[in-house]
């Protein structure tokens, strides 16, 4: 395992941390496999894949597992053979992290966990583990039963794929292993995304996955608490744009719809049955009732119905208004919104469907497309992305004349609007989360490479932190620098925070000293005679004597006498006693007189220290032999 | 630490843990037993209810038959009834910092702690608990309020007449302390306190302690908790359930490794079997409506009535109960039901997978939709045109005191066809029935109480095996009905420590640990030695910085450059700074060793005697002695310090530094 990851990550450094290493600073390392360089604006929205490799501590955590829409082939999943040429993933990885049911990032999971093989956790937010395996079903009907391709899941794999999934609830601590946690935050964008915060031991990494930081509709703003990770990988679809607000959008969208039911026109919009079609109920239902109209709304049957039961179920998981009424009023209850029947598409007047799906391929939204195409009072709203082949994509490329199955062809004349309505940050977003979880480090994905490069100088410049833009493929490697967490003995702490007083003087830090254990793997601090205890050492005396040589013709204890009063003059802020064994004490030092026998003015002084008190003993032998000043009385 | 027992009810627990320097009250609950001294209050007027006696005591120089009513020899007090509320006087509640809420029954004394004494800390509860909560407190509100009585009963608490009133009255305690209800408003300030959290969600607290609630499986969103540091583990243990009902099961492993663990909430009716209460409570109930009868079921307006709807929803078919409705009757029995349904996280696995079809998780839905089960604000409204017999009727409050519960007691009481079924463990079903006495209806005790029991909690503990379990006083005999049921109580080695009203308790506990952090500078300039096989020191030096009760250790600033003086001369006479001790010293001189490295030196002469300890050395030259012993060394060296600190140093390169 370490080979293969070393050789992705062209770092040999980071095995488990042994003990040795715990006062290094770890390596950590990032492989994104960020997104083709793609357009905001105009018809090319949700291209893209999101598919993240992070190492941490040791531990290697896949981020999303999206598929490309835009191709047809291999390209649409992510390249596994980063990570493996051959064998299973499950050796490779520590888990696998879904933050929301888009397939740009959830697409390609059953492709790896069933084909590719993995084995190991897959952690997604209850909604998404309930409606992301609906819409990986759905695609892999359009790819395999409308198209006919092979080399695609099966639904049986959808079904084992979903079985290896764990549910996770928001800011619940989930320990993966004994080393490795994260924790999932709300995340706006869509029902039940997240954003994920990856913690082992003192480093951590937060991964935004797709977000907004605005209430809309029927969802509430992403939030993160101050949570200092070493780096914050945040998407950046609308890295520059500081966007108008989504009102601008929905007033545009409701004034095309308005004036096309006012001229008696009919208007479609094809939608997937989850997300954007709710989103647009609740738009238009308000809509309705606000200006009092009558024109029939109608949803097609099957999924949708299933859809809005998704929302009021996972009422939780809403913005605050709605959780608040839910149960006067279910914003997921519509009032004026009917289901469909195909008969409805032929009545006269004005109407609005809802039908699925929508690319306009296949099903119902194609068929009710069809006898309204003729009409130039009729409108045909796409607000999503299309698959290019699909009847969607031509139409919006401004294609009049269609072709149909047999020899038919289509003439197209009723108006075709694109409206866009994915919920992301934008830069006054994600400048703002960068403020809520105060990273160390910045690491922007999903989004194109000249607005990040723009984005990026911004945060540089605002919060003086490193932010990276990883291309396809690229490795990049953020070196943190952990402190070390140890145990401290209380008393030694105790000892230490008594005598700093109840306030800290900035001018004098106190030194506090003690001895550090490493014993397997815990760190203890304590004092040193703890030290020599727990590790049942003996303590050794080292202990120094010294005689000195002093001319005082004085009696011996006034020698001492005077002795004692040099000292105090001298040494300023130091215990030295005088004791009435004959004997002068500084610190633990002990002095003694004698008179020489020969000559009793010459005194002789012996002093006694121990190693600990070395400095004051040294110096006061040297202080000593020079004499005792006169005038000391 | 210190544990602080502000109640003495055992499922109603209010304690408060000083631990650090965090003071943390463990649930907040109401004693609402003391209602039953009450008269109940009835939504319209009661004929039979104002036309009972007043009281007055026998030899007549006690008149309180204004304040006192007797109804079938009992005495109760004609006011709005009043609440027992947790102790206020043994500690001053404003220093309380976090209030830890395990569910919704427990958290019903809130507003009297959070409004009114001084409270400015954070209350931490899970989403259903504080929705759920917030219903049953706005029901309890809306119950006493919608029956306004103008009368306030305090005569009778006066000592010396509660003396002299017949029992239970003149035992009720601290009877002065009693409050009425909470208003709507001081609810919604005390709720608005409420910090919410999720299952396993780490929160620190002032960086001293970490709190975490876990999944305890007894009601939507209940929690046990996990108070801990670095070092040390508390864990509160209360309501917790190992039934599969509608809850997430109970995490038992996170309790493993606590140093104390405080049990609270075990069942009440530790006799009762819950599966077979439910059975019995079925049958009953089939009886009764197949009869002719009416069904009464006085209930909590969420929690075991989610399970009895279930069970009913199995059950209705079978026993061709199919036209028979079913009411449920409370203010809010409607978001009740609404709100079970939105949970999934918080639901067991079966409830689980029903959402994500997506289908609502209990079937109670299903019941409402084919017009099975209908609920109503009320008796007043719609329900009294759409009323029919005969029916259930599920309707608080289960103390019979007030609520819905009055009326339809009023109106089936006389009727020996109807059936009043109690369900909830929390009242003793006979004094609940004592003011509406004598009585003509059926009366089934079938107590749901799904809490842990004895047999359950002591192999819990012995799996999670606490270093010290502290109780409620009742769990450490057998309850007084059944003196001999030694199984009926905790016995544990050591034994359990009981608690009481009122109790202080001195938890035995040391602290000895606590975490620092060493900052990544002075971590790279520690240098590590082996002493022992796999065992490494290093002398740290360090400055300690403490903020936010973190603590940190930093490289000692080095001390700048002294600037040149003049006074250079001086220097050597400035005595020494009070700076770094020197380290201790372990491990021994070798003799050999040493005496080579002093020839190494250029000291050849050396004279070596042998002593009883040791040896001593003789450097002749020099004129020196060095004395060495197996755990000391002592140098005696006079006039030559350079000579001194060579003989230092070269000592030192034998010993180990600490």
């Amino acid at each position: 395992m370490q080979h293969k990851i070393q050789s992705l990550t062209q770092d040999s450094n980071h095995t488990s941390p042994s003990r040795a290493e715990r006062f290094h600073p770890k390596l950590l390392t990032l492989q994104a496999h960020a997104n083709q360089p793609r357009s905001v604006e105009g018809a090319g929205q949700d291209v893209g894949r999101s598919c993240i490799l992070v190492s941490i501590g040791g531990k290697n955590i896949m981020l999303d597992c999206g598929m490309h829409m835009g191709y047809n082939d291999d390209r649409r999943f992510p390249d596994f053979s980063y990570i493996t040429q051959n064998g299973r993933l499950t050796d490779f990885l520590d888990c696998v992290i879904i933050s929301h049911f888009h397939l740009d990032h959830c697409g390609a999971l059953p492709y790896m966990s069933e084909m590719v093989g993995y084995d190991g956790p897959i952690y997604m937010t209850h909604p998404t583990k309930a409606i992301c395996p609906i819409l990986l079903e759905d695609f892999r009907k359009i790819t395999v039963d409308k198209k006919g391709e092979t080399n695609f899941f099966t639904s049986q794999m959808i079904k084992d794929c979903m079985k290896k999934v764990i549910p996770l609830n928001l800011h619940q601590t989930v320990q993966v292993d004994d080393e490795l946690e994260i924790k999932a935050y709300y995340a706006g964008h869509v029902l039940g995304a997240a954003m994920v915060h990856i913690k082992v031991g003192s480093e951590s990494v937060v991964y935004t996955g797709d977000y907004n930081m605005t209430p809309d509709r029927h969802l509430g703003a992403a939030w993160i608490d101050k949570c200092r990770p070493d780096i914050l990988i945040s998407e950046s679809t609308y890295a520059t744009t500081i966007r108008d607000s989504k009102r601008c959008r929905e007033r545009d969208f409701l004034k095309k719809v308005h004036e096309t039911i006012e001229r008696g026109g009919k208007v479609l919009i094809p939608v997937f049955a989850l997300g954007r079609a709710q989103e647009l109920c609740i738009l238009l239902e308000t809509f309705w009732e606000r200006m009092n109209l009558k024109a029939p709304i109608y949803f097609s049957t099957g999924l949708t119905e299933k859809a809005n039961h998704y929302y009021k179920l996972f009422i939780t998981w809403t913005n605050q208004k709605i959780r608040k009424t839910f149960v006067q009023r279910n914003m997921f209850e519509f009032k004026h919104i009917k289901a469909f029947d195909r008969s409805y598409a032929d009545n006269p007047g004005p109407m609005v469907v809802f039908a699925t799906p929508g690319m306009l391929h296949a099903g119902q939204s194609l068929q009710i497309f069809k006898k309204w195409a003729g009409n130039e009072k009729n409108m045909v709203i796409m607000p999503g992305y299309c698959v290019q082949g699909t009847i969607g994509h031509k139409i919006l490329n401004g294609q009049r004349k269609l072709e149909m199955e047999g020899r038919a062809t289509l003439d197209v004349k009723l108006q075709v609007e694109y409206m866009s309505f994915s919920a992301h940050a934008d830069a006054k977003g994600i400048m703002q989360l960068i403020r809520m979880a105060e990273p160390r480090n910045m690491v922007l994905v999903h989004g194109e490479a000249v607005k990040m490069e723009f984005l990026k100088g911004k945060i540089e410049q605002e919060f003086s932190i490193d932010c990276y833009m990883p291309a396809n493929g690229e490795t990049i490697t953020v070196t943190t620098n952990p402190s070390v967490p140890v145990d401290i003995s209380l008393n030694l702490l105790k000892r230490e925070m008594a005598l700093g007083g109840p306030l800290p003087d900035p001018k004098k830090p106190r030194t506090m000293h003690g001895t550090l254990i490493m014993k397997e793997n815990s760190l203890k601090l304590v004092s040193s005679e703890q030290a020599l205890k727990e590790l049942g050492l003996n303590e050794h005396q080292l202990r120094f004597t010294c005689r000195v040589q002093l001319q005082d013709p004085h009696s011996d204890p006034d020698t001492l006498h005077r002795i004692y009063t040099h000292l105090k003059s001298v040494l300023k802020g130091y215990t030295i006693q005088h004791l009435p064994d004959g004997t002068v004490m500084v610190e633990s030092i002990v002095i003694k007189v004698s008179s020489s026998a020969e000559d009793t003015n010459t005194k002789v002084l012996l002093l006694s220290w121990s190693y600990q008190d070395e400095d004051l003993g040294s110096f006061l032998s040297t202080l000593l032999k020079k004499g005792l000043p006169s005038g000391l009385c | 630490m210190k544990l602080y027992c502000l109640s003495g009810h055992p499922t109603l627990p209010c304690n408060v843990l000083k631990f650090k320097s965090t003071t943390i009250m463990l649930d907040c609950g109401l004693d609402t037993t003391s209602v039953l001294n009450f008269l109940p209050l009835p939504l319209v007027h009661s004929p039979r209810l104002s036309k009972l006696p007043g009281w007055v005591s026998k030899d007549g120089t006690v008149n309180l038959e204004k304040e006192l009513k007797e109804c079938a020899g009992r005495v109760f007090v004609d006011s709005q009834p009043e609440f027992c509320l947790p102790e206020r006087e043994l500690l001053d509640l404003s220093t309380i910092d976090v209030i830890l809420i395990s569910n919704y029954h427990c958290m019903m004394a809130l507003p009297y702690i959070t409004e009114h004494t001084g409270f400015t800390g954070t209350v931490y509860a899970t989403e259903p608990t504080l929705q759920i909560g917030r219903l049953l407190m706005e029901e309890l509100v809306n119950f006493m309020e919608r029956v306004p009585k103008a009368q306030s009963a305090t005569c009778w608490k006066n000592k010396e007449i509660q003396r002299m009133l017949p029992g239970p009255l003149k035992d009720a305690v601290d009877v002065w302390t009693w409050k009425r209800c909470y208003s709507m408003q001081e609810v919604n300030s005390a709720l608005s306190k409420v910090q919410l959290v999720g299952y396993s969600q780490k929160v620190e607290l002032f960086g001293a302690v970490q709190i975490s609630p876990l999944s305890s499986g007894y009601s939507l969103g209940s929690s046990n908790w996990i108070i801990q540091s670095h070092h040390e583990k508390v864990s509160y243990v209360s309501g917790s359930s190992l039934l599969t009902t509608h809850p997430q099961p109970m995490d038992q492993s996170s309790l493993k490794n606590s140093d104390v663990l405080i049990l609270t909430g075990l069942t009440q009716m530790p006799t009762a079997n819950p599966d077979g209460m439910l059975g019995e409570f079925c049958s009953n109930l089939a009886m009764t409506i197949r009869a002719g009868g009416n069904v009464l079921v006085p209930c909590y307006s969420s929690g075991v009535i989610y399970d009895l709807l279930e069970c009913l929803y199995q059950f209705i078919e079978s026993a061709s109960l199919g036209t028979t409705p079913f009411y449920f009757i409370s203010p809010v029995a409607n978001s009740s039901l609404e709100f079970s349904q939105i949970f999934a996280e918080w639901l067991c696995h079966n409830k689980q997978t029903k959402v994500y079809l997506p289908e609502p998780p209990f079937p109670h839905a299903e019941l409402i939709q084919t017009n099975k089960l209908k609920h109503y604000p009320s008796i007043h409204g719609d329900f009294s045109s759409e009323f029919r017999q005969p029916c259930v009727v599920f309707t608080g409050h289960p103390s019979l005191r007030f609520g819905d519960v009055v009326h339809f007691m009023e109106l089936w009481g006389k009727s020996s066809l109807n059936t009043i079924i109690f369900t909830e463990p929390d009242f003793s079903y006979l004094d609940a029935l004592a003011p509406y006495q004598p009585l003509a209806m059926k009366c089934v005790y079938c107590p749901i109480d799904t809490r842990l029991n004895f047999h359950q909690v002591s192999k819990l503990l012995k799996e999670v095996q606490p270093v010290h379990v502290v109780c409620p006083e009742q769990y450490t005999q057998p309850p007084l009905t059944q003196s001999h049921r030694s199984d009926l109580m905790l016995e544990l080695q050591p034994p359990p420590m009981p608690y009481r009203r009122c109790s202080v308790l001195n938890l035995p506990f040391r602290r000895r640990y606590e975490r620092v952090y060493i900052l990544p500078e002075l971590a790279n300039s520690l240098v590590p030695s082996e002493i022992k096989p796999g065992i490494s020191v290093a002398t740290v030096s360090a400055v300690l910085h403490s903020k936010d009760n973190k603590h940190t250790l930093q490289s000692v600033p080095k001390p700048p450059p002294a600037p040149p003086t003049k006074k250079r001369k001086r220097v050597m006479e400035e005595p020494p700074v009070v700076l770094a001790p020197k380290p201790l010293l372990s491990g021994a001189v070798p003799l050999e060793a040493f005496l080579a490295t002093l020839q190494k030196h250029g000291i050849t002469e050396v004279k070596v005697e042998e002593t009883a300890d040791g040896h001593i050395l003789h450097l002749q030259a020099e004129d020196t002695l060095i004395q060495l012993e197996e755990d000391g060394t002592h140098i005696v060296c006079d006039n030559n310090e350079p000579l001194r600190t060579t003989l230092r140093d070269l000592v030192l390169r034998f010993l180990q530094k600490l």
